[in-house]
């Protein structure tokens, strides 16, 4: 009885909760097709600002940029990350563990004004002593996002090995099997469902950022992020309401394709440890 | 094992041999050793720096400060440490200020999130299978947007001629347009927003782990629902609450871009003081002192983060 009072109350919160996640976004994406050029005010239906997105080099030059350092971020903070993950969860104790645990969790929670900050006055001092980085840009801001990405992988990397049965790769050194063959025959290849997911989210991570790459950037090189910032800093603009949605779009169908997979991927291999249970 | 010979074999040249036989002996140490050495040099390499032109002169040149270590003329080393950055921010009561209401603006919207994100992660972990994978998702998804889009979406809402004014003058509820954009409510509201997936997740993950067979033997015994909550549910999600609140809490006293798009000039956070005094200002120095001074403010809190995790990891 009072069961069904309180689940009255988790289910009003709960709907209250996921219609303020999405009703800004739902907002974002009608007045994108405002006829309007002044957001708020509906001046019926029309796609013109899409048009215009389109025909903006800034915006393709800006999303070309930030692509590129997602990407190449992503691959190295997906191998930086694992390997990090391995080190902390399969080696037992090592000199300075302590601090390697430290410094893998502390950029999740750094607030991103420090990260950039820090970083940014690192590239100059490098530069003074050894004339590297010559100039702040793609090689900065990727360098910087590989950074905190790595630590977001090994998060995933070290729960997913902590999580694992080992006695597949106990039972690969029982059969003589060195401990460097079982990490690449069997303890990679089950972790590469958390490597997709790590590289995934390392992509992300990195053309959502706007603070630390305008700290890190130079002259000429603005990824998406500091471009909408400079633009919507000055007020409402429905172009920016087209990017979005096509944003929120893209972004919607990845994860339910993502999503999809890793259910189906799952209940596999459910069945498979099934099957093999029953036949042992 | 095969193919590690035969390149063993092909391998003539002695160097190549005894290359690939260390790493076959050390590959353990090559593992830790390349993730640690990119996080010293490009993760606690910068605070050293941050901290060394802390204690900078600012001087208009190229960088804008100071050198810690400069050579007098008959050849010895000076070590130049200028307090003067801290001491500025001492004696500015506009600092202060501004840490002060940055924690404030920080705990307060952590409670909210926890008001929020505490009955949702309770309803996901007990909906049924398909409707906690549906939720789960709903909640993970704006984390996959972007931040930057979420919080501009709350500009045409909250705009003196945004969608919620439109809506209420409609309505006939008010007459005049509030002003809710540029304000501390305004902050509130983005940063709630966009951070009560953090409270939810660790809440729901460590809701999920729970034995709920606990509370049902509370109601058999004849507890009331508020006894059961707050003498089996509220501590054993203890865990899940610190974490969440610590994860919505600590980025949240830095946040730069919730208080310049959403409170303007009119909401003073550190993590825009720092930006301005770097970017407008290029008081590097100061800047600097104002990181460190920031740090200081939140290393407590890190490390209980850090505390709490690690005892998580070890309980796994």
């Amino acid at each position: 009885m009072s069961n069904g009072k309180r689940s009255y109350f988790l289910i009003t919160t709960t709907c209250f909760g996921i219609a303020f996640l999405y009703i800004p976004m739902l907002m974002l994406i009608i007045y994108s097709f405002n006829e309007s050029r002044i957001v708020p005010v509906w001046g019926g239906f029309s796609t013109k600002w899409y048009g215009v997105l389109f025909e903006s080099e800034e915006i393709w030059e800006a999303l070309t940029l930030s692509f590129k350092i997602a990407t190449v971020n992503a691959c190295f903070a997906t191998v930086l990350g694992t390997l990090a993950g391995l080190a902390l969860v399969r080696f037992g104790r090592f000199k300075g563990r302590t601090l390697f645990n430290g410094m893998i969790s502390a950029p999740l929670v750094m607030p991103e004004v420090i990260t950039g900050l820090s970083l940014l006055l690192l590239f100059i001092t490098l530069k003074e002593f050894i004339g590297w980085p010559d100039q702040r840009g793609f090689t900065t801001i990727t360098i910087a996002h590989i950074t905190f990405s790595m630590a977001y992988v090994a998060v995933i990397i070290q729960s997913r090995l902590s999580g694992m049965a080992q006695d597949l790769e106990e039972a690969a050194q029982d059969l003589g099997a060195k401990p460097l063959r079982v990490l690449i025959d069997i303890t990679l290849p089950l972790l590469a469902p958390g490597m997709v997911a790590g590289w995934l989210l390392a992509f992300t991570l990195s053309l959502d950022d706007l603070v630390i790459a305008s700290f890190v950037t130079g002259p000429g090189a603005v990824t998406l992020p500091i471009l909408i910032y400079s633009r919507v800093r000055l007020g409402l603009r429905p172009d920016i309401n087209a990017l979005a949605t096509i944003i929120i779009l893209v972004v919607a169908i990845g994860v339910l394709i993502a999503a999809w997979i890793m259910f189906r991927q799952q209940r596999q291999r459910e069945l498979e440890l099934k099957m093999t249970s029953e036949e042992v | 094992m095969n193919d590690v010979a035969e390149t063993t074999e092909v391998v003539q040249s002695g160097l190549g041999q005894r290359i690939l036989r260390s790493l076959q002996t050390n590959w353990k140490r090559l593992i830790i050793l390349v993730p640690f050495l990119w996080l010293l040099i490009f993760f606690l390499a910068p605070f050293f720096i941050v901290t060394k032109i802390s204690v900078s002169e600012a001087v208009i040149q190229s960088p804008p400060f100071t050198p810690m270590i400069a050579w007098a003329e008959d050849g010895a080393m000076q070590i130049r440490l200028v307090f003067d950055n801290f001491a500025y921010l001492w004696d500015d009561p506009l600092y202060a200020k501004t840490y002060l209401n940055s924690v404030m603006i920080a705990g307060f919207s952590t409670i909210l999130c926890l008001l929020l994100g505490y009955p949702m992660a309770y309803a996901i972990v007990r909906s049924s299978h398909t409707a906690k994978h549906i939720l789960l998702m709903l909640v993970i998804l704006p984390f996959w947007t972007s931040f930057l889009l979420r919080v501009y979406a709350w500009m045409g809402l909250l705009a003196d001629q945004g969608t919620i004014n439109n809506l209420l003058i409609a309505l006939g509820i008010i007459d005049q347009p509030i002003q809710m954009l540029y304000t501390t409510f305004a902050v509130y509201v983005g940063i709630v927003y966009t951070y009560v997936p953090f409270m939810i997740l660790p809440l729901y993950a460590n809701m999920e782990k729970l034995d709920w067979t606990l509370l049902e033997a509370a109601a058999d015994l004849g507890a009331r629902p508020m006894t059961t909550f707050l003498t089996i549910t509220l501590p054993m999600t203890l865990p899940g609450i610190i974490a969440g609140s610590l994860l919505v809490f600590i980025p949240a006293t830095g946040e730069y871009v919730i208080p310049d798009l959403l409170g303007g000039g009119n909401v003073l956070m550190i993590g825009r003081i720092l930006y301005n005094e770097f970017n407008a200002n290029v008081d590097w120095p100061v800047a600097s002192a104002v990181a460190i001074a920031l740090l200081v403010v939140l290393v407590v809190p890190m490390m209980l983060y850090q505390h709490f995790q690690s005892k998580a990891d070890g309980a796994t």
